[in-house]
């Protein structure tokens, strides 16, 4: 019982955090328009789209650019851990009598909310790309964003248990944040690519979220969703798990 | 007697290094205790064990009976603790601070309001409660994170370096809080610091640690007493010399040099001030400077880790 308690509480501050640096939300929302608005329009009018897709460039990397804000959220949240140990907050909670797998699990749930919150931000402003937003597709798509944001706010707590300090944060973002968007398929499509990128593509986690919120969303997805979504699940499930195990064993690294 | 905490030979070594060295620690219940030390002494690696943040190398330790190792859960439930560093969220207002540390520590829901209530009113915050912490100055931040660590009605209150940083006046007011604390709550106070003026004022015994070592325990009193003397302070011209000849008297009893002040100790001190001046001007010496002190705990703080030059006369 007080093991909910102490996750709710968790939760509770992340989320409380979230919604008081407003700055951070405005900026949240911004960015992904401006990819869909400067960088879907410009490259759209440049590019003839080939191979059974229909609908705009817009609407296709709508779903992918969900999936980008949901990655960058969920991960800066998660190596936030980094910022609470530096201001010594995490010590307050280290020492309470809560434990460690309930303190990843209210982190994780606490960054999930806030970037679930972006990513239905988002949904509404879909007419923006001109796609039709039905409840169904609104229910499925955030229903999907809740593995995939789980899954990423645990990349980033894990990050957070094996770093010291904020001066990685140029590290993380080359070799894994922006790596993983690219190679998401947010972009492009992922099928016809030459083999060596096609067998990347296909490790990279996030491409089966975004293959996910793309069937849901335009009704073209590279994967059956059922196989995606599968994935993705798993995905969260094995990351806060594993985040859970080495955040308590690596516990006297943290203090 | 009956003792909240106990350690025995708990050590922490980091690769060759040894922060806390085989400490054997009595804190007996509803007392206030004093870790006195230089900074590095192992002040912060000894509360972080007690408090079950780190684990001991070597030896254990039990606090309100339960094993920092085996059952840190009690520990953690029995203890509130006060860091050394600054343990606030500043995007969060002070109330909340208190809830969120009520929820953490399982305090009823039905108790929670009174609770904080309660502690809003010891630690005086005022309208300031419902302010993020960024705005608070240093002294309502430290008050704060005393009174949140009351929340649960902990057995044991550890406080690492409860004033560092603060002003004279605002660490008087955290003084009177904890000795307010300790006389109105079943409580027990472990605090760290190197003030010497704060240990003797707040502790019933203290606890001289050096190097991770515990060099002499007891009350400031008995301390003080210890040394028996009063202290002489001089300054001279020719340090060296004078050394030399006033080794000879055998009215000093210890010699210590701190600084450039020469310290001496001696019994009935009031009559050997003129003495000592003129023995100085027998051999030609120049006496800059001459002070009489009876003791405080500072000098039995030198006296048992600072440069001893001679042993006893």
């Amino acid at each position: 019982m007080s093991e909910w308690e102490g996750i709710y509480t968790i939760w509770f501050r992340e989320a409380k955090r979230y919604v008081r640096y407003r700055s951070r939300i405005l900026s949240s929302v911004v960015t992904p328009l401006l990819w869909l608005l400067i960088f879907g329009t410009g490259l759209g009018s440049a590019i003839k789209f080939g191979t059974g897709i229909t609908g705009s460039y817009k609407a296709f990397i709508f779903p992918g650019i969900i999936g980008q804000t949901i990655l960058f959220t969920s991960i800066f949240s998660g190596v936030s851990v980094i910022m609470d140990r530096q201001y010594g907050f995490l010590k307050e909670i280290m020492v309470a009598p809560v434990s460690r797998p309930s303190i990843v699990f209210g982190k994780a749930l606490g960054i999930g909310t806030a970037s679930i919150i972006q990513g239905v931000i988002l949904l509404l402003l879909s007419f923006v790309v001109g796609v039709q937003m039905t409840p169904v597709i609104f229910i499925a798509s955030f229903l999907l964003m809740i593995p995939i944001s789980v899954g990423l706010a645990g990349v980033g707590l894990l990050i957070a248990t094996f770093t010291d300090s904020m001066e990685g944060f140029n590290l993380i973002m080359s070799f894994i944040v922006l790596p993983m968007f690219l190679l998401s398929g947010a972009l492009f499509p992922v099928t016809g690519l030459p083999s060596f990128l096609q067998a990347v593509v296909y490790l990279d986690p996030l491409t089966y979220g975004v293959d996910a919120l793309r069937q849901v969303i335009i009704g073209q997805g590279a994967l059956p969703l059922y196989d995606s979504t599968l994935v993705v699940v798993g995905f969260a499930l094995f990351t806060i798990i594993l985040a859970a195990i080495l955040f308590s064993e690596r516990e006297q690294n943290l203090m | 007697m009956d003792y909240i905490i106990e350690t025995h030979d708990i050590s922490k070594k980091y690769g060759d290094f040894t922060a806390v060295d085989s400490i054997n620690l009595k804190v007996p219940r509803n007392s206030v205790y004093g870790v006195l030390g230089p900074n590095g002494a192992g002040k912060t690696t000894l509360i972080s064990m007690l408090c079950t943040i780190l684990h001991p190398t070597s030896g254990s330790a039990t606090v309100n009976g339960y094993d920092v190792m085996k059952d840190s859960k009690e520990v953690r439930k029995s203890i509130g603790v006060v860091f050394q560093s600054r343990a606030l969220d500043d995007i969060l207002t002070g109330r909340e601070h208190l809830e969120m540390h009520a929820a953490l520590y399982g305090v009823p829901n039905n108790l929670r309001k009174q609770r904080i209530e309660e502690v809003l009113d010891l630690i005086a915050l005022g309208e300031k409660a419902d302010e993020f912490t960024r705005t608070y100055s240093g002294g309502m931040k430290r008050r704060l994170e005393i009174g949140r660590g009351l929340i649960h009605h902990p057995k044991v209150l550890f406080l690492d370096e409860p004033t560092l940083g603060l002003d004279p006046q605002t660490r008087e007011s955290i003084w009177e809080y904890i000795q307010k604390l300790n006389q109105q709550e079943d409580i027990t106070v472990l605090m760290s610091t190197h003030y010497m003026d704060e240990a003797d004022k707040l502790c019933d015994e203290i606890a001289i640690i050096n190097k991770g070592h515990i060099i002499k325990s007891d009350s400031p009193k008995n301390l003080k007493h210890e040394l028996k003397a009063d202290i002489i302070t001089m300054k001279v011209d020719d340090q060296e010399k004078f050394l030399n000849e006033v080794k000879k008297l055998d009215f000093i009893k210890n010699i210590m040099v701190v600084d450039s002040n020469i310290k001496m100790m001696v019994e009935g001190g009031e009559n050997l001030v003129a003495t000592l001046v003129n023995f100085a001007n027998k051999n030609n010496i120049m006496v800059k400077s001459i002070e009489l002190d009876h003791p405080n705990l500072e000098d039995v703080f030198i006296n048992y880790t600072g440069k001893r030059i001679v042993e006893g006369a």
